[in-house]
C-alpha cells in the first residue's frame, strides 16, 4: 500500500523532528521534558488548544497547501503562496470595509470571493511570463511575494490605515462581514471549507479526466502533449491560477475569520510553511489536511513552549526543518527533479 | 597530391550492447588529402571518427598516427597527437566570447587569440582565413551560423591539429558558405594537413575530396579515388544492391481504397503502407507530425480521423514512464466511452481492458497496474501499438517504430502494422533504416529538403533510386 508507506514516512519524519528538537534542548541546557510537554499541550492539550490554536493555524496551511498540490501536480512550482495569501487578505480587508452594510451573508461572500480573485490576479504575471517568454515560475512567483509584502505595508500606512491614523493597521471589519465562529472558540467556518476543498481535489485527481490531464502534464509534459494531445501551457496556467486563488482565499479567511483587520506581518510565513505541508503530504489532498493540522499544532505549541518553559518559539523551526529535509529526501529524484525540467 | 599515411584506422570493431556499430572498418588518411567518409544514418561514420578522437574506445583494432601505433584513450590524447575534431553539433559556449571559447578549446586561459602557433604553415594560413569577419571579443551567441561553424574549425585547430576530423560540417551551411569551406579545407590539405570529411551530400564529396571511403552497416563497402566516380556508384555502395522483401509473400496492397491522407505530393489510401525515407533533417519529422495534427498543417491537407501516432521516443513522448499501463492506455484514449462518462473516469473498466490487452499483445508485465518505466523497450512498444490499435485508427503514423528493438520484437511490430493496413487503415511509416522500409512498405516516398518525392510507385523501388533521391543525387 503506497499511502500506508507515505503515512509511515511522514510520521517517522515528525518523530525525528521532535527527537532533534529534544536533543537540541538538552544540549543548550533547557528542561527538555517540560518544553516538549508544553509543546504537546499547546497543540493538543485541551479542547481550546485544538480548536482555537492548532486548527486556526491549520486552516491557512491546509488551504494554501491544497492549492500547491494542484500546481505541483501539474509540474508548476508556485513558490508565491505567501504573496497570493497577502493579496487575498488585502482585497478582503478593502472589500470588507466597503461592503460592511450589505445584508448577511452577501458581504462575507463578496469578501471571500474577492480574496480568491485577488490571489488569482497575483499569479497572472507569472503565468504570462511563463507561457510567453519561458520565465521560470519559481522565480517570478517568489519575487512577487516581496511585492505583496510592500503593498500591504503601503496599504496599512495609506489607503487602508485605521481612521484614528495611529497604528499601521486597518479598521476592524464590521460584524456583518465576519465569518461564523464555533461558539466558545476562535475556530471559524474556513476549516469546513478547507476540508471540503480537500475532498473535492482528492476526487478530482483520482477520478476525473481533468485531474488525469493535470497529473500527466506534471509527470511527463512531452508525452502528455504528443500522446495525450493535452495543451501543456493551458494546464500549467490552470494549475497556477487555482493554487493562487486558494492562497488568496486563505488570506481572506484570515481577515474575516481571525484577525478582522489587516496589518503588517499578518502571516507568520504560512505561504512558505504550506510548501512543506504539501510536500510531506506527497501532494495528496487528504494528506495535506493531516499535515496542515500537524504543522498548525507545532505553531500553536511553540507559543506555549515559550510561555511555559521559556524556550524561544523559534526552536520549533528545528522540527519543521527536519521534517522538510526528510520529506524531500524521501521524495528523492521523483517529481522534484522532473518538475525542474518542465519547460 | 597525397603523401604518406598520417592516420590509419585498421580493423576497428565496436559493439554497443547487441548492436554492431563497426564490424572491422578500415580508413587510411594520407598527408595532403581531403578524404570523404560516406554512409547512411547508422552506418558507423560518427562512431569511427569518435574512436579516432578518443571519445569512444574500440573493442578491437589498431590506430596508427604518422606510422606508429597510438593509444588514444581520451580526446586529450588525440589533441596531443595533432588530431582535431569538428562535431555535428556546435560545441562552443554561447555566453562566452570567441577568444574565450578558443582558450577553452586550447586548455590555456589567456593564450593569444589565435591559439598556439603550431600546426604548420598551412594551419596558420587556414586560421587567418577563418578569422575573417570574426572578432575575438564578440559573444558567440551573436554570431551567424556560418561564423559559428568557422569558430568550430578554429577550436579544432587551437591545439595545433594538422589532422582534422569533420563530422558533417556542412549540414548547417548555405551553399556559398559550403563552397568557401571546401576551398579552405583543400588549401589546408595542400599545405600538408589531412582532413576526413563526413557528409551526406554526394555532389560536395565528388567536387572536393581526393578519396572516398563508404561505410555500410559498420563495414567498408568501397574505398578509392573520387576522380571518375559517379554519384550512382557511390549510392550503390552506400545503400547496397540487393532488393529486399526476401522470401515472405507480399501482402496485396490496396490501390483502390478511399484516400485517407491527402497532401501536396502525397496520397495514402486505406489498406496501404507507405514508407517515408529521408536523411536526417530534411523535414520528414515535421511532415509526419503535421499530418498527425501535432504541428500546423499545410494548406489543402486532409487527414481522416481517428489518427494513431506512434512517436519514436517511447519514454518521453509515447508513454508517461511513471504511470501504470492502464493510465498510459487512458492517456491515448481519454474520451473512450468504455471508461469515460462526461468528466469522470471509470478506472475499473480501463483496467479490465488493459488486462485483456496485456494478454492479447503478449506484453510481459505483471498486470495492468505495472509501471510503464519497468517494461523493456520491446514491451513498451507493444503497449504503444496496443493503444494505437485500440483507437480504431483510420490513419496510423509511426516514427522509427522498431528503433532499439531486437529481431523478434521487430517482427511483431511489423506484423501489427501489416494487420492494421489489412484491416483498412492507411499506414505511414518513417524509418532511418532503408531496409526496414523496403521490407514493410508498399510504396516509398522520399523527403528531401522539405519536398516530397515519390519513388517509382509500381513494384518495389530499386534501392539505388531511393538512395539517390535521398541525397539529392537525382537532379
Amino acid at each position: 500500500m503506497k499511502w500506508l508507506r507515505s503515512i509511515a514516512v511522514a510520521g517517522a519524519a515528525g518523530l525525528a523532528g521532535v527527537g532533534v528538537l529534544a536533543l537540541g534542548l538538552v544540549v543548550f541546557g533547557y528542561d527538555a521534558v517540560a518544553a516538549l510537554g508544553a509543546l504537546g499541550r499547546g497543540g493538543f492539550g485541551s479542547w481550546y488548544a485544538v480548536t482555537s490554536a492548532t486548527l486556526v493555524r491549520a486552516v491557512p496551511l491546509i488551504i494554501i497547501g491544497l492549492g500547491l498540490s494542484v500546481a505541483f501536480r501539474a509540474g508548476a512550482l508556485n513558490i508565491g503562496g505567501e504573496g497570493q495569501f497577502l493579496a487575498g487578505a488585502m482585497a478582503a480587508a478593502w472589500i470588507g470595509l466597503s461592503v460592511g452594510s450589505w445584508p448577511y451573508p452577501l458581504g462575507v461572500l463578496a469578501v471571500v470571493l474577492g480574496g480568491a480573485a485577488a490571489g488569482a490576479v497575483w499569479v497572472v504575471v507569472p503565468v504570462v511570463l511563463k507561457l510567453r517568454f519561458g520565465v521560470l515560475e519559481v522565480i517570478s512567483t517568489l519575487l512577487l511575494n516581496f511585492v505583496a509584502e510592500s503593498f500591504v505595508s503601503f496599504a496599512v500606512q495609506g489607503p487602508l490605515q485605521e481612521s484614528k491614523g495611529i497604528y499601521p493597521q486597518s479598521d476592524p471589519l464590521p460584524v456583518l462581514v465576519r465569518l461564523p465562529i464555533l461558539p466558545g472558540t476562535r475556530l471559524h467556518l474556513g476549516l469546513l471549507v478547507a476540508v471540503l476543498v480537500g475532498i473535492v481535489l482528492w476526487v478530482a485527481f483520482g477520478r476525473t479526466r481533468w485531474g488525469f490531464r493535470l497529473r500527466a502534464v506534471g509527470e511527463a509534459p512531452l508525452a502528455a502533449a504528443v500522446s495525450g494531445r493535452i495543451s501543456v501551457g493551458r494546464t500549467l496556467a490552470v494549475g497556477l491560477v487555482i493554487s493562487a486563488a486558494l492562497a488568496g482565499l486563505a488570506g481572506a479567511f484570515e481577515i474575516t475569520g481571525v484577525t478582522y483587520s489587516l496589518y503588517q506581518n499578518l502571516s507568520p510565513g504560512y505561504g512558505f510553511t504550506a510548501i512543506a505541508v504539501a510536500l510531506i503530504a506527497r501532494l495528496h489532498p487528504l494528506g495535506v489536511i493531516a499535515a496542515g493540522i500537524g504543522f498548525g499544532a507545532l505553531e500553536a505549541g511553540a507559543s506555549a513552549m515559550q510561555r511555559e518553559a521559556n524556550v524561544p518559539a523559534a526552536a520549533v523551526y528545528v522540527v519543521q526543518a527536519t521534517i522538510i529535509l526528510l520529506a524531500v529526501l524521501s521524495l528523492g529524484r521523483s517529481w522534484l527533479a522532473r518538475a525542474g525540467t518542465v519547460g | 597530391m597525397t603523401g604518406p599515411p598520417v592516420l590509419e584506422l585498421l580493423g576497428i570493431e565496436k559493439r554497443f550492447g547487441s548492436v554492431e556499430a563497426l564490424g572491422g572498418a578500415d580508413l587510411v588518411l594520407a598527408r595532403g588529402e581531403v578524404h570523404g567518409l560516406l554512409g547512411e544514418n547508422g552506418a558507423g561514420k560518427s562512431t569511427l571518427m569518435h574512436i579516432a578522437f578518443g571519445l569512444v574506445r574500440p573493442d578491437r583494432g589498431t590506430i596508427r598516427v604518422r606510422g606508429s601505433v597510438a593509444a588514444i584513450g581520451a580526446p586529450s590524447d588525440a589533441k596531443a597527437l595533432g588530431i582535431g575534431m569538428v562535431h555535428q553539433h556546435f560545441t562552443s559556449v554561447p555566453a562566452l566570447t570567441v577568444e574565450e571559447n578558443l582558450w577553452l578549446a586550447a586548455g590555456r586561459y589567456g593564450s593569444s587569440a589565435g591559439g598556439p602557433p603550431i600546426g604548420g604553415e598551412s594551419g596558420e594560413r587556414l586560421r587567418a582565413k577563418l578569422w575573417e569577419g570574426l572578432h575575438p571579443t564578440t559573444r558567440v551567441e551573436e554570431l551567424a551560423v556560418g561564423a559559428k561553424q568557422r569558430l568550430e574549425l578554429l577550436q579544432a585547430l587551437a591545439t595545433g591539429a594538422d589532422i582534422l576530423l569533420l563530422d558533417e560540417p556542412t549540414a548547417v551551411l548555405a551553399p556559398s558558405e559550403v563552397d568557401g569551406l571546401l576551398e579552405l579545407l583543400r588549401e589546408f590539405a595542400a599545405g600538408g594537413g589531412a582532413v576526413v570529411f563526413i557528409t551526406h551530400k554526394l555532389h560536395e564529396v565528388l567536387a572536393a575530396v581526393d578519396r572516398v571511403t563508404v561505410l555500410r552497416r559498420g563495414r567498408v563497402t568501397w574505398s578509392g579515388l573520387a576522380a571518375g566516380r559517379s554519384t550512382a556508384d557511390l549510392t550503390t555502395a552506400m545503400v547496397g544492391e540487393s532488393l529486399s522483401g526476401r522470401g515472405r509473400p507480399r501482402r496485396e496492397p490496396s490501390r483502390t481504397g478511399p484516400i485517407r491522407v491527402k497532401r501536396e505530393g502525397l496520397e495514402v489510401r486505406a489498406g496501404e503502407i507507405v514508407g517515408v525515407v529521408a536523411v536526417e533533417g530534411n523535414g520528414q519529422r515535421e511532415l509526419l507530425r503535421s499530418l498527425a495534427g501535432l504541428l500546423p498543417r499545410a494548406e489543402g491537407t486532409e487527414v481522416a480521423t481517428p489518427i494513431a501516432f506512434i512517436p519514436e521516443d517511447r519514454t518521453t513522448e509515447g508513454l508517461v514512464p511513471t504511470f501504470s499501463l492502464t493510465e498510459n492506455l487512458v492517456l491515448g484514449l481519454p474520451g473512450d466511452p468504455r471508461w469515460s462518462r462526461g468528466p469522470w473516469l471509470q478506472w475499473k473498466e480501463a483496467e479490465r481492458r488493459m488486462a485483456e490487452l496485456v494478454e492479447e499483445f503478449g506484453i510481459r508485465a505483471a498486470g495492468p497496474a505495472t509501471i510503464a518505466r519497468t517494461l523493456s523497450g520491446g514491451n513498451q512498444q507493444k503497449l504503444l501499438l496496443a493503444r494505437a490499435i485500440e483507437v480504431g485508427p483510420a490513419v496510423v503514423i509511426a516514427e522509427n517504430p522498431t528503433r532499439g528493438l531486437d529481431v523478434q520484437a521487430t517482427t511483431d511490430v511489423h506484423e501489427r502494422l501489416r494487420t492494421l493496413a489489412r484491416e483498412g487503415a492507411a499506414v505511414l511509416v518513417y524509418s532511418t533504416d532503408l531496409d526496414e522500409i523496403l521490407d514493410l512498405a508498399d510504396r516509398v516516398v522520399v523527403v528531401y529538403r522539405g519536398a516530397i518525392l515519390a519513388a517509382p510507385s509500381e513494384g518495389p523501388a530499386p534501392r539505388a533510386t531511393i538512395g539517390a533521391l535521398m541525397i539529392g543525387g537525382a537532379e
